[in-house]
């Protein structure tokens, strides 16, 4: 029985195990010198898993009574998570030896809140739903404080833990309502009794609770306020990888809540969550266009962006969570990309993240302004580009789900937010002259930034077949 | 074969105007030439050869949608094979002429490269008017029929730095918008009906649409009529007929050889063609073309009387062809659409050489187009002198009245104008169409000799500098005219036969009966039964009566007027004659026997003079009546509509209230964890009250 567990579990325990082996390892060896081995195999650790449980994962496996499930939608998740945490890794890795950040704690780090985000998206239970998301929560608490000499970075990660904690009391106080009454833990056991139209009012008041905790992590409004902080204070690695693996787990883990365990209650959930669809996409919008900081105007984007995936959340339906699985993996190779570019923003060797100091760019970097502009154009959503598809599907979901003026709301609020990318654009190709930034990027970021726009482009064909991936994840989740 | 001549001068046009850079100036205009040439040259060919029998050359698959399933094809003809020769022919020569006339001109700066654009523009415009001809569907035709209204308008502005071109350019698009409206809610009332657009499904439900009754502007109309209608409006915008008619003098901005092609010889002529086209339908729709016919006779004495008065050669030239225009919206009327072509080709040929003859003289005096700064020119430019004259005895009607060797004798406009001043007596004996257009006549006699008195005769007027250097035009200007001469002379005699010869000639011709008539072969062995027969024939018995798109062209039974006309009364058949004589007269008396006549005329008459002159003030009365309202509705909408409202709302959104939310936001993100703790709190408080009041609660 327990071994038979086990070897459902086995990716995230040769994970975990692997990172303490990498503790153990560094810590008896060359200590930081080692940073650089240990990254590049978390990373290669990373990408084989990503294979193994993308190319041989198949059925729905649950494993420790029903408290950890292996479907579908959880390899879609896993694999997402994986390779952008590993793409994250490859891309940090030049920017932390230069500004002598590299710890060889940060790769263990990340793999260890890997390990959580993957027991996030499969989890079946309130307990490894906790479990998950504590690991993670309190691995990326760590990361985001990396810099401890810095007062913005402990800053940053002394306000990520504080409000976490208390997302994480809201979450367990709603998971407390939850067991008192429904008498179980188990999503399969809760989903029997909060049947449509029949749900008490305690199971309503958990399940608003549950919600918000879990709205904190993906930073959707009201409970976003930490994330342009932490984006802002941390550095700026630490930023890219808050942006992408840990809202694509906190996402899956929010549809797997609402659907797994909630699955009979759609109508009600699905207000909260259109609420704070509509709330996030326009405060992430109207709330951008005031930034200079790239950091921070970044995660008003993401804040958006949470926004609409959450619409086809909102929407209810097995199309709808297909739309927000592949916004979220549109979303993520838009963000690696465009956090390439940050990464290489640099003066005299310094960081800079005001967007004024890309006055005139695309007259010193023709190639990186074009790719940053794919990359703009794409986040605002303007078609052709795939960014648009991204958006494209949420809001025929909606509209497929009679939610039509929660899709009004959207389109509304993207042409606000096209403003602050539009006004990138105009800086890098309108500019005034100005000091050119420096011209180095590791071939890394270079890459990254030049596939990541390159797939803008040649994803409009068929998007890489991702929705048909996305179709048979969305199946196994709403049935 | 056909494809070919539909597709060199598009080929033409594309080489030339998107590669000349590459393969240099002249190359490109001379290839752009060749292709119309090639054209000419296999139009002659078909148009010879071509034995009267209707034929579908499919070129492609084109629109499939619903129950719309149409192809793109060529529909050949013999309306498709006159056409093609007309156009064909005098674009050729056009061409050729443009090489002379285009060299240097004024309106460009030194190394400005004009003339492949020129040459493209004309060439474009050739393939459209072909695709215009060809079309076997109604869509088709009409890709054709907006295709010659953008050439048109580019080569009306083609000197775009005049503002006066710019202005006739628009001003010819947006009138001829009004007239392509009424054309498409024709294409569109046809398909209404017949589910088709395809020419011979319209025309095999001809008959059923004139039992139809359909709803239009709130009342029950003969469907017939309708469509009739409505087709006639798209083609009095094309063909510059009375109401529509105000942008053709203004398109003599455009240079003389567009004036030529566009505004005389072929754009123009396709309302003509359209509604000869069309004759199916036509046949069954009498008041429509009873208002065809009293449109035309209107258009046709109108345009004469403002041509007595105006000075600019162009000018006058412009609305002799808009009066000619009226002569054959007449003869299409009253239901002889053959001697409507009749004319087409006729005026075609003599209408072109007196434009190309404009132009030379033009072109000679240094691009002065006042008449009364000319004068005496006939010494100095002899062979543009008698291309006019040649022009001038066929448009004002000269020939031997009452002789008869197979086919009147006469210069070309003398057969066919005739033929149209006869038909129209036999539909509506002494009715206003017959006078109009006789007195017409008298008139386009008299404003024609004015312009060669005025031109060639007397003492130089105007500049004395410009006299002395008039000169005469190269070689290539002067040969257009000599294979126009040969048509303004003979193509009347030559044609007058299966044209206007009798019922059984014509519908031969026209493949009506099904028998073939080759051209080639039967010419001669026809004139000769022709002239056997005697004058018109008498072979009313033995008339076939095809089924409508039978043959080129549709008759009824009861459209007898072809043959009547040839049994007027002779006072009637020698009244245009009478009428030429008389303003010939009047124009030797008044410019050359006693000059200072007009003068004295002109004062005693003021008012009516001024009335002339200014074209019956038409374009006033549209001033006051469409632009200004148009105008000051436009100038509303934009100032207060667009610029106050719309700009005004999206501007106070943008600049006004999305920054005041942006300030918000910015100002809640206080960096205070208190404050975001207590955001979250409030968030959840929002959502549990939401719950507990709301549906939820249940």
């Amino acid at each position: 029985m327990i071994q038979a567990d086990l070897s459902i579990v086995l990716p995230e325990v040769i994970l975990a195990v692997f990172a303490m082996a990498a503790l153990m390892g560094a810590v008896y060896t060359g200590k930081d010198k080692t940073a650089p081995i240990v990254l590049w195999a978390t990373s290669v650790v990373f990408v084989l898993l990503a294979a193994w449980i993308g190319l041989t994962g198949e059925g729905i496996n649950t494993a420790f009574g029903g408290a950890f499930i292996d479907d579908a939608f959880s390899r879609f998740a896993k694999v997402t998570i994986l390779l952008s945490a590993a793409a994250i890794l490859i891309l940090s890795q030049d920017f932390m030896t230069r500004h002598d950040l590299f710890r060889f704690e940060y790769p263990i780090l990340v793999a260890l809140a890997v390990v959580g985000m993957m027991m996030m998206v499969s989890a079946g239970d309130l307990m490894a739903l906790y479990m998950g998301l504590e690991l993670q929560s309190l691995s990326l608490y760590v990361v985001a404080s990396l810099r401890r000499d810095s007062v913005r970075s402990t800053e940053a990660g002394l306000k990520y833990f504080v409000l976490g904690a208390l997302s994480s009391g809201m979450l367990l106080y709603g998971a407390s309502l939850v067991y008192g009454y429904a008498g179980t833990t188990l999503f399969s056991g809760i989903v029997t009794t909060a049947t449509e139209g029949d749900v008490s009012l305690g199971l309503l008041f958990g399940l608003v609770f549950v919600i918000a905790g879990l709205a904190f992590k993906v930073s959707a409004a009201p409970f976003h306020m930490w994330t342009p902080d932490v984006y802002e204070g941390s550095p700026t690695p630490i930023t890219a990888f808050f942006a992408t693996a840990p809202k694509v787990a906190a996402m899956a883990l929010f549809a797997r809540v609402a659907h797994d365990a909630f699955g009979g209650a759609v109508s009600d959930w699905s207000q909260i969550v259109a609420f704070l669809s509509v709330a996030s996409m326009f405060l992430g919008a109207v709330a951008a266009i005031g930034q200079r900081d790239i950091k921070r105007l970044m995660a008003y984007s993401s804040i958006a962006h949470m926004g609409f995936a959450l619409m086809g959340l909102a929407a209810g339906t097995a199309e709808g969570v297909q739309a927000m699985l592949i916004y979220m993996a549109i979303y993520v190779v838009m963000n690696i990309g465009t956090f390439a570019f940050i990464l290489s923003m640099e003066r005299d060797g310094e960081p800079v993240t005001d967007i004024d100091s890309l006055q005139n760019y695309s007259k010193y970097q023709p190639g990186r302004a074009l790719a940053m502009l794919v990359l703009m154009f794409s986040l605002a959503g303007i078609p052709p580009l795939v960014g648009f598809f991204g958006k494209f599907y949420v809001l025929k979901a909606a509209v497929d789900a009679n939610m039509v003026w929660l899709a009004v709301a959207g389109v509304i609020a993207s042409v606000i937010g096209a403003f602050y990318y539009l006004r990138i654009i105009y800086f890098m190709y309108f500019g005034e002259d100005r000091d050119a930034l420096d011209s180095s990027m590791p071939l890394a970021g270079w890459a990254m930034l030049m596939g990541s726009a390159t797939v803008m482009v040649v994803g409009v064909i068929n998007l890489f077949g991702i929705e048909g991936l996305a179709l048979v994840a969305a199946g196994a989740l709403v049935n | 074969m056909e494809s070919i001549i539909l597709f060199a001068p598009l080929i033409g046009a594309l080489i030339c105007g998107f590669g000349w850079k590459l393969i240099g100036e002249q190359a490109a205009c001379v290839i752009a030439t060749s292709g119309l040439f090639l054209s000419a040259i296999l139009s002659w060919i078909v148009f010879l050869t071509f034995d009267g029998a209707t034929e579908q050359i499919e070129i492609m698959r084109w629109i499939q949608s619903g129950t719309l399933d149409t192809s793109w094809a060529i529909r050949m003809d013999r309306l498709t094979a006159i056409m093609l020769i007309v156009i064909t022919t005098v674009s050729s020569l056009v061409h050729l002429y443009s090489f002379g006339y285009m060299a240097h001109d004024e309106n460009f700066r030194e190394g400005e490269v004009y003339k492949p654009r020129f040459f493209a523009y004309l060439s474009f415009f050739t393939f459209t008017m072909l695709m215009l001809v060809t079309a076997d569907n109604l869509v088709q035709m009409f890709f054709g029929w907006e295709g010659v209204g953008v050439a048109s308008y580019l080569l009306i502005g083609f000197y775009y730095r005049k503002p006066s071109a710019n202005a006739a350019a628009i001003k010819a698009f947006v009138v001829n918008r009004v007239g392509d409206f009424g054309f498409l809610l024709g294409i569109f009332a046809l398909f209404f009906l017949v589910d088709s657009i395809n020419l011979s499904d319209i025309f095999a439900a001809a008959p059923e649409i004139a039992e139809t009754q359909m709803t239009f502007l709130w009342r029950e109309w003969n469907a017939a009529e309708v469509v009739a209608f409505l087709l006639f409006i798209g083609a009095m915008g094309k063909s510059a007929q009375l109401i529509l008619h105000t942008w053709l003098p203004d398109a003599m901005e455009g240079p003389t050889p567009v004036s030529a092609l566009i505004h005389a010889a072929t754009m123009v002529t396709a309302g003509v063609f359209l509604v000869c086209r069309m004759s199916p339908i036509m046949e069954f729709a009498p008041y429509a073309t009873g208002f065809i016919v009293f449109l035309g006779a209107a258009t046709a004495f109108f345009a004469a009387t403002v041509g007595l008065v105006q000075n600019d050669i162009k000018r006058v030239i412009a609305y002799s062809t808009c009066s000619q225009l009226g002569y054959m919206f007449v003869a299409a009327g009253v239901g002889v659409y053959s001697v409507a072509m009749f004319h087409l080709l006729t005026h075609a040929f003599f209408k072109a050489m007196l434009f190309l003859g404009a132009g030379s003289v033009i072109h000679a005096m240094h691009h002065e187009q006042d008449m009364r700064n000319y004068g005496g020119l006939r010494k100095k430019i002899p062979y543009t002198f008698w291309a006019m004259m040649i022009g001038t005895l066929a448009i004002t009607g000269v020939g031997i009245p009452l002789l008869y060797l197979g086919f009147p004798v006469g210069f070309a406009g003398f057969v066919s104008k005739d033929a149209i001043i006869e038909s129209a007596y036999a539909a509506t004996p002494m009715g206003f169409a017959f006078w109009a257009l006789v007195i017409s006549a008298l008139f386009t006699s008299f404003y024609s000799w004015r312009l060669m008195f005025l031109t060639f005769y007397g003492t130089p007027r105007g500049d004395k500098h410009t006299h002395e250097h008039a000169h005469e035009s190269p070689r290539t200007m002067l040969a257009p005219l000599a294979v126009l001469a040969v048509g303004a002379v003979f193509s009347g005699m030559v044609f007058y036969k299966p044209f206007f010869g009798s019922f059984e000639s014509v519908e031969k011709f026209f493949g009506i009966s099904g028998e073939n008539y080759a051209l080639m072969e039967p010419l001669g062995a026809a004139y000769a039964a022709g002239a056997a027969e005697g004058e018109g024939g008498d072979d009313h018995g033995s008339r076939v009566i095809g089924a409508p798109g039978d043959g080129a062209i549709f008759m009824a039974e009861s459209n007898t007027v072809l043959d009547d006309a040839h049994h007027v009364p002779t006072w009637v058949k020698l009244s245009p004659f009478i009428a030429m004589v008389i303003g010939f007269a009047t124009a030797w008396l008044f410019y050359i026997r006693n000059p200072s006549l007009p003068g004295k005329l002109a004062e005693n008459q003021r008012p009516l003079y001024q009335f002339l002159l200014n074209k019956w003030y038409f374009d006033e009365l549209y001033d006051a009546v469409f632009v200004r309202p148009a105008r000051w509705l436009g100038s509303f909408l934009w100032k207060r509509g667009d610029g106050n409202v719309i700009d005004g709302g999206i501007n106070g959104l943008a600049m006004g209230i999305i920054p005041f939310f942006t300030r918000l936001a910015g100002r809640a993100q206080s960096g205070f964890m208190f404050h975001y703790a207590f955001a979250m709190v409030l968030g959840i408080v929002l959502l549990i009250t939401w719950f507990a009041i709301g549906g939820g609660a249940e």
